[in-house]
């Protein structure tokens, strides 16, 4: 029998970074469509009166919204984590055929939750709660997923090599246990056919009522933010920069007090989602502080990943993985100084209910979130395929659009919540409103069009990202892995 | 003393309280790098030396440390 050095397993890796281009492309694409849709209602009706039910924008906006979170970004977290994960505890996959075992039972799951996820919400299953619309077969499901993820965290630590875990791995775990605590409870809910015998099987009713729900719903819809689109994000610049750039983060104390500073306040930032609505005042005021509190331990992270590039700023300009990712970390900052100021109550008067909210979350996840995804996979790519980077013009390329994208969808989004906020508060001496909800739409229609065009722009940076992968996975010259110990190697 | 003041003077106390947590553990880890007992800085490496084949920062087995130094 051959006697093979033990290497590190990437299977289930590679699955997952599958799942992440698909859920990506589908994702962005939806989100695209409903730009369009806000910009020419007439979109709604792209494939005729008879499907109009299946293409109009209430149906699509939940398809958009999770395939982006829960497609996307999760599978990225995942396809980055039984990379990541491994590497840092020094342990490989293959030592342990159990752990190998959960890690495909838990991406085949996955991909059946997905499917079941894309059915339901198509043919209109929503529980109404927002970023938790699956109702209640496929939240058991998710609950399947996610305790097999856990399986796969404890387990692949519980035979590590490296005594001290990375501080990317207590953010894989934070991710884990808060999204746990925050699912389950926000998806407690009573089915009303088996309670009651009464509607669908599919249906049910929230255990909580009224306000109680409302602060449980944005409990859990801010900290999906903070624990889908953050904690594991950092995770991931943690590991991707420094080894990127064969720097060592610049501080791994700061590290770590950014890491509590951030457990400790987000979870208490969500009331800031209901200020001026029935929620008592003191947890308005607390959600508003909270958030304010919220810049250091956000700016902590980033500030630290910008001078882990101290005395290298040059490979920015030569290596766009590094471009991807230190925009990602200058974005953060950006986005996580924009959501303080809109929680301030006297700016939230502004800005609740207008699209300003929507362009701040999408600095976010397309600047942030999705950049840093974009950068993981590029960079696990030649070592998990072998081979190296299909296009590095291409990459530049894709990162350029992209940013203009993102700049053309943030500005938009400003400018156009600025003056919808501006329009419904504004009254003549008698307190009568000086403008009807058609004005704003009318005065908008412009600003929704170069969001949508700031929309496809990222798309086809979207598509281009595809493309090379694929090519990367098929048809690239093929690397030794002792080529790879910092920098990706990639073609012209 | 009615439910409001009691609120306050709560608030007030834990706000302290955590201040002198988040201090304390900023003191922690400058102190314990200081005086030897730990330095956090070389976590750092764990992402950069993560080959199966690369010496663990700090090996969870004693035994392994040491057969591995010997090589």
């Amino acid at each position: 029998m051959e006697n093979r050095p033990l290497e590190y397993d990437y299977t289930v890796a590679k699955w997952f970074m599958i799942a992440t281009i698909v859920l990506g492309v589908v994702g962005m694409l939806v989100g695209v469509i409903l730009a369009w849709q806000l910009a020419f209602p007439g979109v709604n009706l792209m494939l005729g009166e008879g499907l109009a039910e299946y293409t109009n924008f209430s149906r699509l906006r939940p398809l958009h919204t999770d395939a982006v979170t829960y497609g996307f970004t999760v599978s990225g977290i995942m396809a980055t984590w039984y990379y990541v994960g491994q590497r840092v505890l020094k342990v490989s996959m293959a030592e342990s055929p159990f752990l190998m075992f959960i890690g495909k039972l838990q991406f085949i799951l996955y991909i059946v939750v997905v499917a079941a996820v894309v059915v339901s919400l198509l043919l209109g299953f929503t529980q109404s709660k927002e970023y938790a619309e699956f109702e209640w077969p496929i939240d058991i499901g998710v609950v399947v997923v996610w305790v097999l993820w856990g399986v796969s965290i404890f387990g692949l630590s519980g035979i590590r090599r490296e005594k001290s875990l990375y501080i990317s791995i207590w953010y894989y775990i934070a991710a884990f246990l808060a999204v746990a605590m925050l699912y389950l409870f926000n998806n407690m809910s009573v089915p009303t056919y088996f309670v009651a015998g009464v509607g669908s099987v599919m249906h049910s009713v929230s255990m909580y009522s009224g306000t109680n729900d409302a602060l449980v719903q944005w409990w859990f819809g801010h900290n999906a933010v903070a624990f889908v689109f953050t904690t594991p994000i950092v995770a991931m610049i943690y590991y991707f920069l420094p080894k990127e750039s064969g720097q060592a983060v610049y501080s791994y104390k700061l590290s770590l007090l950014s890491f509590w500073g951030l457990m400790f306040v987000y979870l208490w930032a969500g009331g800031h989602h209901l200020v001026y609505s029935t929620v008592p005042d003191w947890m308005q005021t607390m959600g508003s502080v909270f958030s304010v509190v919220l810049i250091l331990p956000s700016w902590g992270s980033a500030i630290n990943m910008l001078l882990t590039m101290k005395g290298e700023w040059n490979q920015v300009a030569s290596n766009p993985l590094i471009k991807f990712m230190v925009l990602a970390s200058t974005f953060y900052m950006f986005s996580t100084l924009e959501g303080p100021i809109q929680a301030i109550k006297s700016v939230n008067a502004l800005a609740h209910f207008t699209d300003w909210i929507v362009g701040h979350v999408h600095d976010g996840v397309l600047g942030w979130v999705a950049f840093m995804i974009f950068a993981a996979l590029f960079h696990m790519a030649p070592r998990v395929f072998k081979r190296e980077i299909y296009s590095k013009s291409l990459m530049n390329t894709q990162f350029w659009i992209q940013t203009l994208g993102v700049v053309l969808y943030f500005t938009s989004m400003w400018i156009a919540g600025i003056t919808q906020g501006m329009m419904w508060r504004a009254h003549d001496e008698f307190g009568n409103l000086a403008y009807s909800f058609i004005d704003t739409v009318t005065v908008l229609h412009p600003y929704y069009t170069i969001r949508a065009v700031g929309g496809t722009l990222y798309l086809i940076g979207v598509f281009m990202f595809a493309y090379n992968m694929f090519m990367t996975m098929t048809a690239a010259k093929r690397v030794e892995e002792s080529q790879m110990q910092n920098t990706s190697p990639m073609g012209a | 003393m009615d439910i409001g003041q009691i609120q306050a003077y709560a608030y007030f106390g834990f706000t302290a309280f955590l201040v002198m947590v988040l201090y304390g553990y900023i003191y922690h880890l400058y102190s314990s790098e200081k005086k030897g007992t730990r330095d956090y800085e070389k976590y750092a490496n764990i992402a950069l030396d993560d080959e199966l084949t690369d010496k663990p920062v700090e090996s969870v087995s004693k035994k392994d440390e040491t057969k591995k130094e010997e090589v």
